[in-house]
């Protein structure tokens, strides 16, 4: 008899604790929900504010400029393509055709100049030993950290003294020569991650180091290439500070200063016109970056950035 | 070997020609050029220190730009490294659509120094813009964003707090990169959320914690798009920035002696803060073993 009653505890505090467990794991189920839940809610309304300002300014660049500061919706009421017609005119005598060429011929020599010497530079760093390599690659380091203000000045007073104000010289020449150290830093360190047996196959066979840099190198540091090119390419669409104070003649103005000009000249009331070619400007920018959004997450996770 | 040595710096030669001409010699001659009264017409005349002690003793513009720039740096840095956590921290679960999410974020950052987004700020902040016609609803009465100069800095400051994406993208691929387990144990023996990111997740992810607060304080101390299209340092100088005030010595007064030493003032605070920062990470940067960097 005892053996039985012992038995039906056991099987009772057993269907207690089973209960006790599916009732443990029905809360855990709800909290895990509500947290999820929560989770979306959190998401979604930071995505909501942090995007609603671009898709304002898009819908604000085709409403009329009595519209802009009395509707907050996304729809314009009477859309209207005048700012962009009459934006793209601009107030001086050049379109925005012309600036956005501008600056197509700043960024393309720049981006191409980035790629050759940043590649050189990395392969020098991951594969060969020479004296003072060391203090070299801190070098690189160094520049990463470097406040540009500190050396913005001299190099001025440099490229003045070359006679290369109002050209793009400055805008090239630099970053020709491997001076974005960011880029000479992801490469070396996305080099020393390819082991070098390929390129030793390759110098069996009778390959000189330029060779194997150009048919074997090159190839495996595609994807980082690609990085490199694209956030050169942005940074380059964006940048404001440099043009502003080499580039002079107006002819020369790449789409970032002509923006600004637009908003000194263009009369107090025609807003849209500014909104609309704000729009233009960072369209090429938003566009790169969805066609190969892939290649600036992995470049900023790799490396580490700016921005 | 010799043949190959020699291989390693041709390959670097575009690179230390560069070094050289616009970052070592440049580096110096404006150390030197803080000295000197420079003006580019003459040539450079030795002063000592007398720019130094005109910038510390009687130039109160720099002494409210420095001010300015110290309190937008410590209000910017730890609000878009904290903004940025958070999300990467609510990021790194299993949902769904979560690249949707972490792209949607990240577009402000594209954009960054963009001057339509700064043209777009002067919009939405204006005293009809978005921004107040949105508070309209909730019965909140309009703020004069750029007119009263305790707000403009903070909405200068909201601009680059807006671009917290690449830091969010460093944070989220460190706590992608923690091991799972180590929650599991921690929930076993009862930590609750809040006791696990304090105590787990933070020690682990301070080198990128690290690498964050020196990227973004290097960055927020240079900061000058911002200011320059949608304030123009105003008003009452509240949003002149160092390097505003830097700009308009150099390439609007030409002043380059005296604005050099602004440069190396800024210089000198920002290796300052730089330097606290590594020498005080021995204290709370935690590297594991050879895994992780």
């Amino acid at each position: 008899m005892t053996d039985i009653s012992q038995a039906s505890d056991v099987f009772t505090a057993g269907a207690d604790a089973l209960a006790e467990a599916r009732r443990h794991q029905r809360i855990q189920q709800r909290r895990a929900r509500i947290s999820a839940i929560m989770r979306y809610a959190i998401l979604f309304g930071v995505g909501l504010v942090m995007l609603y300002p671009l898709i304002w300014l898009v819908g604000a660049s085709f409403k009329t400029n009595a519209e802009i500061f009395a509707n907050p919706g996304f729809i314009p009421r009477e859309p209207t393509t005048e700012g962009y017609v009459q934006g793209w005119e601009t107030s001086t005598p050049y379109t925005f055709g012309r600036f956005f060429w501008n600056s197509f011929l700043i960024i393309l020599p720049k981006t191409i100049g980035t790629a050759i010497s940043c590649t050189m530079v990395a392969y020098g760093f991951a594969r060969f030993d020479f004296p003072l390599k060391k203090l070299l690659f801190s070098s690189v380091i160094a520049i990463l950290l470097l406040p540009n203000v500190v050396t913005r000045i001299p190099q001025y007073i440099l490229f003045r003294e070359l006679g290369w104000l109002d050209s793009f010289l400055p805008l090239w020449v630099p970053s020709a020569m491997a001076g974005d150290a960011f880029f000479v830093f992801m490469l070396v360190q996305f080099l020393r991650a390819i082991p070098d047996d390929m390129e030793q196959a390759a110098r069996v066979d009778g390959c000189n180091s330029w060779q194997t840099l150009l048919f074997v190198v090159v190839p495996m540091l595609a994807p980082a290439l690609i990085s490199v090119c694209l956030f050169q390419f942005m940074w380059t669409m964006n940048d404001f500070l440099g043009p502003l104070i080499y580039i002079s003649s107006v002819d020369k103005y790449p789409v970032s200063l002509a923006l600004k000009l637009s908003i000194d000249t263009t009369e107090a009331f025609e807003w849209n016109r500014i909104l609309a070619m704000s729009v233009l400007t960072i369209t090429p920018a938003l566009a790169v970056f969805f066609m190969a959004q892939k290649y600036f997450i992995e470049g900023i996770s790799a490396g580490g950035i700016k921005g | 070997m010799t043949r190959k040595r020699a291989l390693g710096l041709i390959y670097l030669s575009p690179y230390i020609i560069g070094l050289m001409a616009f970052t070592a010699i440049p580096f110096i001659a404006s150390f030197y050029l803080s000295f000197t009264d420079y003006n580019l017409m003459r040539s450079p005349k030795w002063t000592g220190l007398e720019n130094y002690i005109k910038l510390f003793t009687s130039d109160r513009t720099f002494r409210r730009s420095l001010s300015v720039t110290l309190l937008y740096v410590f209000l910017t840095v730890p609000l878009k490294l904290a903004f940025a956590l958070f999300i990467a921290y609510i990021l790194n679960y299993k949902l769904r659509c979560i690249n949707l999410f972490r792209t949607a974020f990240y577009v402000p950052s594209i954009l960054g120094g963009s001057i339509a987004i700064a043209v777009l700020w002067r919009y939405i902040f204006a005293t009809e813009g978005l921004v107040n016609m949105v508070l309209a609803w909730f019965g909140i009465e309009p703020v004069n964003w750029f007119g009263d100069p305790t707000n403009a800095l903070f909405t200068i400051t909201l601009l680059r707090c807006w671009q917290f994406g690449s830091a969010m993208v460093i944070f989220l691929a460190a706590l992608q990169s923690i091991d799972k387990s180590l929650y599991e144990a921690a929930a076993i023996d009862g930590a609750s959320k809040l006791r696990s990111f304090v105590f787990i997740t933070i020690p682990l992810i301070t080198p990128v914690i690290f690498f964050n607060l020196i990227m973004q304080m290097v960055q927020a101390f240079q900061e000058f798009n911002g200011p320059y299209i949608i304030t123009q340092g105003g008003p009452l100088k509240s949003t002149y920035l160092l390097p505003l005030y830097i700009y308009d010595e150099a390439f609007k007064r030409f002043d380059m002696g005296y604005a050099s030493a602004i440069a190396w003032v800024l210089f000198l605070i920002i290796m300052a803060l730089t330097l606290v920062a590594f020498w005080s990470s021995k204290k709370w940067v935690f590297y594991a073993g050879d895994k992780r960097s």
